[in-house]
C-alpha cells in the first residue's frame, strides 16, 4: 500500500475521462433532432442566429475542441434549455439536493440495515432472524416506484402526516429518503448478517467467548469491525448508485435534484447539460469506489496493495 | 399601560390572522419554464407566469376576454383599420419605479423582430409594417418599422393589413414591453429574480429550478389596488399524478391537468373542483399529400370519413372532448365553422364508395398506411382506435410506429412519413391562427399541401374588415381544406384541471386565460 497505488488509480482515470468526454460528445450530437427543433417551425434565418449564439454553426470538430478548452477552465457551457443558466449553475443548484437526498437515504439504509442484520446474526435461525430477512427480501424485490407511491398513499394521503411531494421543509425529506434507502437497507442487512455470521466462526471470537464475554460485547467489540467489511465495500457503489439512480424517487416526489436534469437533458438534446451531468456522474462513481478501496485497506490489515 | 400593550398586541395578532398570508395562491404549472423572457419563450407554462409579471398595451377581461386598458388607457383605430394610436397612462411604472413610455414599446418590439434575438414568436410582429422584412434581414433600418411616438405617451402603430384581431394579439407575451437598461446590462441573465424589472401586477421573487417560481404583488403597478393576492407560487410539477396528490393535500389550489385515468372518478365527485371546458385546440392527423397512395384526394377523404369521432372521444380519449367536425375549433374568435366531417359512422358507405372509385374496393391492393406518433400512451391508444376503424370500416390496413419527441419532430419536418399525429393550440383568438398554417410554404404546414385558391382566401381574410364577410371567407377556406384533407381533424381539445373552491375571480374560458390580478382567495 502506499502512494504508488493511489497514483496508479488516479492515472487510470485520465484516459477513461478522455474517452467519456469524447463518446458522450459525439453520441448526443449524432442523435436525431437538436436543441432547437421544436413543434412550431423556426424560420431558417432564426435557426441560424440561434445556432450562432451557441457556436453550433461551427464544424463539429472545432466544437469539440472548444468544449475541451472550456472544460479546462472549469466552464461547462450555457444550457440550451434553461436559457438564463449555465451548466455550472445548474449543477451548483441541483447537486447539493441530490447529495442531501443520497446521504439521508444512505443513513436510513445503514441504520436499518445494520441493526436488522445485527439482530439476525445475533440469533440466527430464530424469529429474530426470519422476520428481518423476510423484509429484506421484500426490500430487494420491491422497486422504488412501488415503495414510493405506497408510502405517499399511507403517510401522505391517508394519515396526512407527511407532505406528498416537494423539497422545502424537513418533513419533505422523510418519505423520499426512506423510499430510496429502503432497497439499500435490505442489501445492507443481508451483507451484515452474512459478514457477522462468518466472523463468529473465527478463532479470535472463540477466544473472546472463552474469556467469558457476553454475546453482545463480542458483537460490538470484536465482530463488527471485521463483519462489516462487506458492508463498507458496498457503501461506495451504493452511494454512487443512490446519487445517480435517484431519478425515479426524484420524479415521484418532485425533487429538483440532478437526476431529473440528467434524463431531461437527453430528451431535450440539451447537449451541454448532458455532457456536464455525465462527466459529474462519472467522477462521482470513480471517487466513491476509490475512497472505498482506501477505507478497506485501513479497516483490514490483510488487504495490501502493491 | 400594560393593558394598552396587550390590546395592541392582540389587535396586531388578530389583524395578521385576518389579512396576512391568506392571500397566497399555489398553482401547478406543468414543466419547468425555459425562461421568462417575453420575447424568446414559446410554452404555456412560461406564458402563465409572464402574463402576471408583465403587462402589454391592453389587458384582457377575465370573463369576456375583451381587450381592457392595460399600459394604454385608450386607443383609436383609423378608418382603414391600419393605424392604431395608443394613449399610454402616465402612472404606469416599472417595478423599479421608472415610468413606462412609448419608447419602451418601440425598443421591445424592435427587439422581438431583431434577427439577433432569434425569437420563435417573431411572426407575432409581422402585422406591423416592415416587421417581416426587418426580421428576415430585408429591411436593415429598424427606424422604418411602423412604430412611432409623437410624445412619450403616444404610440402610433402602422399595420401591413387591417388586422381585426390586433388588439387581442397585444395580450400575447411576445408584444409585452421589457426594461431596456436591465436587458442590456445583464444579457441572458436579466430574467433572474435578482435582476428582473417588470411592469405587471406581480414581480419575480424566487426561482428554484424544477421546483417553484414565486412572484409577489408589485407595489409599483398602476392598478395595484385591484390586486388582492400577495404571493403566487408556480410549482413545476411534471407528473399529473403528483400534482393531483398535491391538490388533495391542499398544497396546490389549482392544477394544470388531471391524470387521464382519474378523469372519470373525478367526474363523479360532487364538490365541483373538477373544471372542464372547451379549449381552442385541435387534435388531428397530418397527411403527407405527396406520398402515394395518399396523394390521391379520394383516399384521403375515404380515410377521413371512416372515423367515428364520437366513439373515439367517448371510449378512447375519455376527457369529455368534442368530435372535430371541422379544422378550426368552434368559437375561435366567434367563428363557428360548419360541420364537414361526420361525428359518427354515418358516412362510412360514402367512404367505401370513394375508396372503390380510387381503385381499391374494400381496400384491396392498397398498401398499409403508416401512422406515426410521438411516444405516449394516449397517442398510442388513439392511433390503435383509428387503425381498427379503418380496418373494420374500409378494409384498409394501417401500421403504427412511434418515435421519441425530438426524433418525431425531425421526421415531421423532413416530411418522411405518411400519416402523423399533431395538435395545434391557438396563439390568439382568431380563426387565422389555425388556417394560415396551411398556406403554401408555411413552416408549420407539414403536409406539403399547396392550394392557390386557399392561399388567396387567407390573404383576402387578412384584409377584410367586416367580420361577417371575413368569416364567410374563412368558411370557404375550411371547405377547401376539408375537401382536400391534408389534415384529418379528430377532436377539439378540452381543458381539464382541478380548482379549489377557495379560489375566487377565476373564470372558465376557451383561451384558458386567468389574469391573476383579478383572482383572490376566499
Amino acid at each position: 500500500m502506499g502512494s504508488t497505488y493511489v497514483l496508479k488509480r488516479l492515472a487510470i482515470m485520465v484516459p477513461i475521462f478522455f474517452l467519456v468526454v469524447t463518446l458522450v460528445f459525439f453520441m448526443i450530437r449524432f442523435a436525431p433532432g437538436g436543441p432547437f427543433s421544436s413543434e412550431k417551425s423556426v424560420s431558417p434565418a432564426i435557426l441560424k442566429n440561434l445556432e450562432a449564439k451557441y457556436h453550433m454553426d461551427e464544424p463539429l470538430l472545432s466544437q469539440y475542441v472548444r468544449y475541451w478548452k472550456d472544460l479546462f477552465r472549469g466552464d461547462l457551457g450555457p444550457s440550451f434549455k434553461h436559457a438564463n443558466r449555465s451548466v455550472n449553475e445548474i449543477i451548483e443548484e441541483a447537486l447539493p439536493i441530490s447529495l442531501e437526498l443520497g446521504l439521508l437515504s444512505l443513513t436510513w439504509a445503514v441504520l436499518i440495515g445494520v441493526s436488522a442484520g445485527g439482530l439476525a446474526a445475533l440469533k440466527p435461525n430464530t424469529v429474530y432472524d426470519y422476520v428481518p430477512m423476510a423484509f429484506s427480501i421484500l426490500g430487494i424485490c420491491l422497486p422504488t416506484f412501488v415503495v414510493g407511491p405506497v408510502l405517499v398513499l399511507v403517510f401522505g394521503l391517508w394519515l396526512q402526516w407527511l407532505p406528498v411531494a416537494g423539497w422545502e421543509t424537513w418533513q419533505d425529506r422523510v418519505l423520499p429518503s426512506l423510499t430510496l434507502g429502503f432497497a439499500y437497507a435490505a442489501y445492507i442487512s443481508r451483507l451484515t448478517r452474512g459478514g457477522l455470521i462468518e466472523i463468529r466462526g473465527q478463532e479470535f471470537i472463540r477466544t473472546a467467548r472463552a474469556k467469558g464475554l457476553t454475546e453482545k460485547e463480542i458483537l460490538i467489540k470484536h465482530s463488527l469491525r471485521g463483519g462489516l467489511l462487506p458492508v463498507v465495500s458496498y457503501l461506495g457503489p451504493a452511494l454512487a448508485g443512490i446519487i445517480t439512480g435517484a431519478l425515479v424517487t426524484e420524479t415521484i416526489f418532485n425533487i429538483p435534484g440532478l437526476g431529473r436534469f440528467f434524463i431531461e437533458s437527453a430528451v431535450n438534446r440539451d447537449y451541454t447539460v448532458v455532457m456536464g451531468t455525465s462527466l459529474l456522474y462519472f467522477t462521482l462513481i470513480f471517487v466513491c469506489n476509490f475512497l472505498v478501496d482506501i477505507v478497506y485497506a485501513v479497516l483490514d490489515p490483510r488487504v495490501k496493495y502493491v | 399601560m400594560k393593558t394598552v400593550f396587550l390590546t395592541v398586541y392582540f389587535l396586531t395578532l388578530f389583524q395578521s390572522f385576518l389579512f396576512a398570508s391568506t392571500q397566497i395562491l399555489n398553482l401547478g404549472n406543468g414543466t419547468e419554464p425555459r425562461d421568462l423572457d417575453p420575447h424568446t419563450v414559446t410554452g404555456i407554462p412560461e406564458f402563465q407566469i409572464i402574463q402576471n409579471l408583465f403587462e402589454g398595451l391592453v389587458g384582457k377581461d377575465p370573463k369576456t376576454l375583451e381587450p381592457t386598458p392595460g399600459v394604454a388607457e385608450s386607443w383609436k383605430i383609423s378608418k382603414d383599420g391600419k393605424i392604431y394610436t395608443f394613449k399610454l397612462r402616465k402612472n404606469a411604472k416599472w417595478s423599479n419605479g421608472e415610468p413606462i413610455t412609448a419608447s419602451d414599446f418601440i425598443y421591445s418590439w424592435k427587439r422581438l423582430l431583431d434577427p439577433l434575438t432569434a425569437s420563435e414568436y417573431a411572426y407575432q410582429g409581422y402585422y406591423i409594417k416592415g416587421g417581416k422584412d426587418f426580421n428576415q434581414g430585408k429591411l436593415k433600418d429598424p427606424n422604418q418599422l411602423g412604430i412611432k411616438s409623437a410624445d412619450p405617451y403616444t404610440l402610433a402603430v402602422t399595420l401591413e393589413n387591417p388586422t381585426p384581431y390586433f388588439l387581442s394579439l397585444l395580450y400575447h407575451h411576445s408584444l409585452y414591453p421589457v426594461h431596456r437598461a436591465t436587458v442590456e446590462k445583464h444579457g441572458m441573465r436579466w430574467t433572474r429574480p435578482e435582476n428582473m424589472v417588470s411592469n405587471g401586477p406581480f414581480s419575480l421573487k424566487k426561482w428554484q429550478m424544477n421546483q417553484l417560481i414565486s412572484v409577489e404583488k408589485n407595489p409599483n403597478y398602476w392598478d395595484a389596488g385591484t390586486v388582492k393576492l400577495e404571493k403566487v407560487n408556480f410549482y413545476a410539477v411534471e407528473k399529473a399524478e403528483t400534482e393531483e396528490k398535491m391538490f388533495l393535500t391542499k398544497k396546490l389550489q389549482v392544477t394544470s391537468t388531471v391524470p387521464t385515468e382519474k378523469i372519470s372518478p373525478w367526474t363523479k365527485d360532487t364538490s365541483g373542483v373538477l373544471k372542464r371546458h372547451p379549449y381552442l385546440g385541435t387534435y388531428y392527423y397530418w397527411i403527407n399529400v405527396n406520398r402515394p397512395p395518399l396523394n390521391n384526394p379520394l383516399i384521403r377523404k375515404a380515410l377521413a370519413l371512416a372515423i367515428d369521432r364520437e366513439k373515439l372521444v367517448k371510449y378512447v380519449v375519455k376527457g369529455g372532448q368534442a368530435p372535430a367536425e371541422g379544422f378550426t375549433p368552434p368559437g375561435t374568435g366567434g367563428f363557428k365553422p360548419e360541420s364537414r366531417l361526420p361525428k359518427d359512422s354515418s358516412r362510412v358507405p360514402e367512404a367505401k364508395k370513394l375508396l372503390a372509385q380510387a381503385g381499391f374496393p374494400e381496400g384491396k391492393g392498397l398498401q398499409p398506411i403508416e401512422i406515426l406518433y410521438n411516444t405516449s400512451e394516449s397517442h398510442k391508444k388513439i392511433a390503435e382506435a383509428i387503425q381498427q376503424m379503418w380496418s373494420e370500416n374500409l378494409g384498409v390496413q394501417a401500421t403504427l410506429y412511434n418515435q421519441e419527441w425530438k426524433v418525431f419532430l425531425d421526421t415531421q419536418h423532413s416530411k418522411n412519413y405518411m400519416v402523423s399525429r399533431a395538435g395545434w393550440i391557438a396563439d390568439y383568438n382568431d380563426p387565422n391562427t389555425f388556417l394560415d398554417m396551411l398556406t403554401t410554404g408555411n413552416g408549420n404546414n407539414h403536409a406539403g399541401w399547396s392550394n392557390k385558391m386557399y392561399d388567396s382566401l387567407i390573404e383576402k381574410a387578412a384584409k377584410e374588415l367586416n367580420s361577417k364577410k371575413r368569416y364567410e371567407i374563412f368558411q370557404k377556406a375550411e371547405d377547401i381544406l376539408l375537401e382536400e384533407l391534408p389534415v384529418i381533424p379528430l377532436y377539439v381539445y378540452t381543458r381539464i384541471y382541478l380548482l379549489s373552491p377557495d379560489v375566487q375571480g377565476w373564470f372558465e374560458n376557451v383561451e384558458d386565460i386567468h389574469p391573476l390580478k383579478y383572482v383572490w382567495m376566499k
